[in-house]
């Protein structure tokens, strides 16, 4: 679809306007205003594409984001199990750009002000809104991880839960191991970002050790009671494939590191890997935390789900990882995505003086490579619900593959050029 | 009066579909939820493997719809995210896929 011409858009809207008095709808009721988005992932690109998309240009769209390039968080495990390089999940700003006509702007928000309606740039400038989207994803809890505070501790005992350098230091890592070396993965208690994406990069490094590192071993210091997601796929995958290769230890949580020495500090343990992996917990992005929204649990924001808006602070709407989720609902780009699109119709409604959609719907597929062929899938639907005010998922609906299988691996590497695409182009 | 009719149509449509206060744009924002797979608007990217439904005849992408549902047609994940949406849905979503170009 083609932005429209504005001489053509005002003819449409003064039409659609007369059919408004006559059929009571207001599907041509024009939007304008200036809408800035934050972060520029999963939810923040959708939103700001498809306010501008569905405005046909009415709404000014301003996209900030602290990143030259989108680097893509889903298929980046497999850069680190070797399938995959980093210009396969990096995408440019450029369509958002020329073809939607947003205005990216590379910088950092440091302040947030809900009263006057703006937002202060680290590079010295602000910025008004009539609407303001956060789509920060999220930020480590350092704290709780004290060895893990210091640069140094951070470069060498790495995340690699935000793609982009650490996805490729981590690969490098693998790479200089010896055969014979461990490497182990912590996993912090849930909710954190891509439940199954742990379980994911387990496999796939198991996969890179079985082919080049046969010696070597993984082992998953899970801080959940079980595994959090396809549990049936993943230890059936783990026992076919990896037998001898993987070790999985449940409510085996990292309550910090040695840095030094490759060391996690369990509660009454210790473990020393050749190659640590440690994912912190994390919350909502600091930008988001220090705004003055309405948190839960001082983590994840408080939304209402017909909108996306803070429940505390009108104006100000909220996507993506940094939210409390909804029940059974996973923090995962696909449905930052949805949530983006369930944003931009509330505020184009908004904009116009209308209420936000009374039924939104939203729903999530993730797909999971447990080898360099073979994916599994989870998959949800969720509706609104008004009794409590939450998206709430459809029974019967759903679910996991039967077995994992080679056909959606083709079908996982086909979502990501179609959501990639739906964001980005 | 041609680049008129979609938005007649979904007027027309909403109006006449649900008794109650539904979103003029509820088709849209109900196909907007497969864009993630399908493409924006239904215009799945080329040689990704994936089905485009913007310009499918209503009727078959109603019919693909209920054999997924009904399980007549095997799916990898379409029999479970069919029965995630009502009828009434799908025929909104079935009906702004088959509307674009």
């Amino acid at each position: 679809m083609m932005l429209m011409k504005r001489r053509d858009f005002l003819k449409i809207g003064a039409a659609a306007g007369a059919m408004a008095s006559i059929y009571g709808c207001a599907a041509g009721a024009k939007a304008s205003g200036h809408v800035v988005v934050v972060g520029g992932g999963y939810g923040g690109a959708t939103v700001a594409k498809y306010l501008r998309m569905w405005s046909e240009g009415g709404v000014q769209v301003t996209l900030v984001e602290r990143n030259p390039t989108f680097i893509s968080c889903p298929i980046s495990n497999l850069v680190i199990g070797g399938q995959k390089t980093m210009e396969d999940i990096t995408i440019s700003y450029e369509a958002l750009r020329s073809k939607w006509g947003v205005r990216v702007i590379q910088d950092d928000v440091v302040a947030v002000d809900a009263t006057k309606k703006t937002i202060a740039l680290k590079g010295g400038s602000a910025l008004s809104y009539d609407r303001l989207v956060l789509s920060p994803g999220v930020d480590f809890m350092w704290d709780e991880m004290p060895g893990l505070k210091s640069a140094e501790a951070q470069s060498k005992v790495l995340h690699a839960w935000k793609a982009g350098p650490q996805t490729i230091a981590l690969r490098k890592q693998l790479e200089s191991m010896k055969n014979g070396g461990v490497y182990a993965i912590a996993i912090p208690k849930a909710p954190y970002r891509c439940p199954p994406g742990p379980y994911e990069r387990a496999c796939l490094v198991a996969n890179y050790f079985k082919q080049s590192k046969p010696k070597s071993k993984v082992v998953i210091l899970d801080a959940n009671e079980e595994v959090t997601s396809k549990k049936g796929l993943f230890t059936k995958a783990w026992s076919d494939l990896y037998k001898g290769i993987i070790e999985y230890r449940n409510n085996s949580e990292v309550k910090d590191v040695e840095a030094g020495s490759n060391t996690a500090i369990l509660e009454f343990d210790k473990f020393k890997a050749d190659v640590l992996n440690v994912i912190p917990p994390h919350r909502a992005g600091d930008i988001a935390r220090t705004s003055g929204i309405k948190l839960i649990n001082t983590r994840w924001v408080d939304i209402n789900w017909l909108s996306m808006e803070s429940t505390n602070t009108p104006g100000i709407h909220v996507l993506g990882d940094a939210i409390f989720p909804a029940p059974a609902m996973p923090k995962s780009g696909h449905m930052a995505n949805q949530q983006g699109k369930l944003a931009a119709a509330a505020i184009l409604n908004m904009l116009s003086g209308l209420d936000p959609n009374p039924e939104p719907v939203v729903m999530n597929t993730c797909y999971s490579f447990v080898d360099a062929q073979s994916v599994i899938h989870v998959s949800s639907v969720h509706q609104y619900d008004a009794v409590t005010k939450s998206v709430q998922p459809v029974k019967g609906a759903g679910g996991v593959s039967v077995a994992r299988n080679e056909l959606e691996a083709k079908v996982a590497l086909g979502w990501a050029k179609n959501i990639w695409a739906d964001m980005l182009a | 009066m041609k680049l008129l009719s979609p938005l007649v149509a979904a007027c027309l449509l909403a109006t006449a579909a649900t008794a109650h206060a539904a979103d003029p744009n509820l088709g849209r924002n109900l196909a907007a939820t497969c864009a993630n797979c399908h493409g924006t608007n239904g215009q799945a990217v080329k040689g990704s493997g994936m089905d485009t439904l913007a310009g499918m005849e209503k009727a078959k992408i109603l019919q693909k719809l209920a054999d997924y549902k009904s399980g007549d047609k095997p799916a990898s994940i379409m029999h479970q995210i069919s029965k995630g949406y009502t009828d009434a849905q799908l025929d909104l979503i079935a009906t702004y896929f088959a509307a674009q170009k």
